[in-house]
């Protein structure tokens, strides 16, 4: 009974898929053209590159609310109840400890590249605060977490520091052009860079106390 | 079939492997990867499904990324909570690392 029915599960699932396949394979129709509508519009956008233009100008609201859910995951896992820190695990090795600190100040500078990328090129405050909060990591795991500590009692300003500001933007904009992110096309490199730099740093803050969970800085031993 | 177009199939197909494994698996681990491969799927049709060069699905799949990774992370802490013993002395899951038997 329970193989007939996991390969009628399969069979199902397998019909899906053909069917799935067959349709994005469709020729694509768009109503508008979108591609060329952002290329048409990007030079009001105060940056050079598409995605970055869409993701920070166009569609800023999908952003910020997207930096929203980034800090109720957070706030998630910091409501659940501590768990005891991990045991065992191997000593941290010289090797690791060194390749580390040799490590680590070039992580915080291609991340800060990525940021100032962004504006031309592929780049920008998701890569660079994936590339920080690996850097984070990193330090965690090599035993070198000093400079975290500092952060650990201000989680909450720090990880709502990219929301904060994003929404003061959102705020400044509303009152002065009447049209909530519309940023106004002299200043909007300015703005993105600002809006993008504080993102950057939370998103970071945010990855790393996710990959700490409940646990605190104190009880791990390095 | 052009290359993008083959990326979008592939993304259909591992779709429903990891629908499969989330009806199939037993072990809430295994759940939580199912449907991290399925997140993983739909940003790979969403990027090779739409028309080469257009930055609006890059944009969407690049935050949902990210999203991705704060969701799982979120799961693995309420798995790592079912599995671990409460502190306060109540027996939890046990040593197993499941917070479910398997069935």
């Amino acid at each position: 009974m329970k193989r007939a029915g996991s390969a009628v599960l399969a069979l199902v699932l397998a019909g899906l898929a053909a069917l799935m396949a067959w349709i994005v394979t469709r020729p694509v129709q768009p109503g508008r053209d979108v591609p060329a509508h952002i290329a048409g519009s990007i030079g009001d956008s105060g940056v050079s590159h598409p995605v970055t233009a869409v993701l920070l100008n166009f569609r800023g609201y999908d952003t910020l609310l997207e930096l929203v859910v980034l800090l109720v995951a957070l706030a998630g896992v910091r409501c659940l109840a501590p768990l005891p820190p991990p045991r065992g695990g191997a000593p941290v090795g010289g090797v690791l400890s060194e390749l580390a600190s040799l490590l680590l100040p070039v992580l915080v500078l291609v991340a800060l590249y990525l940021l100032w990328a962004g504006a031309s090129r592929p780049g920008g405050a998701f890569q660079g605060g994936a590339l920080l909060a690996a850097a984070g990591i990193l330090a965690l795991l090599a035993g070198r977490d000093r400079f975290l500590w500092r952060f650990e009692h201000r989680l909450w300003p720090l990880a709502s520091l990219g929301v904060g500001v994003f929404l003061i933007v959102a705020a400044g904009t509303l009152g002065g052009s009447g049209v909530l992110l519309g940023l106004p096309p002299g200043h909007a490199g300015t703005l993105i860079l600002v809006i993008e730099g504080f993102a950057l740093f939370s998103i970071a803050v945010t990855l790393v106390a996710l990959f700490l969970g409940t646990g605190e800085l104190e009880d791990r031993e390095p | 079939m052009t290359g993008q177009a083959l990326y979008a199939v592939v993304g259909c197909a591992l779709f429903c492997l990891g629908f499969h494994a989330l009806v199939v698996a037993a072990h809430p681990l295994r759940r939580l990867l199912a449907v991290n491969v399925m997140g993983s799927s739909v940003f790979l049709v969403l990027v090779a499904g739409s028309a080469p060069g257009d930055p609006l699905p890059q944009a969407l799949v690049i935050t949902g990324i990210v999203v991705a990774v704060a969701a799982t992370a979120l799961g693995l802490n309420l798995l790592l909570r079912l599995s671990v013993p409460a502190a306060d002395g109540e027996s939890g899951g046990g040593e197993s690392g499941n917070g479910r038997q398997p069935s």
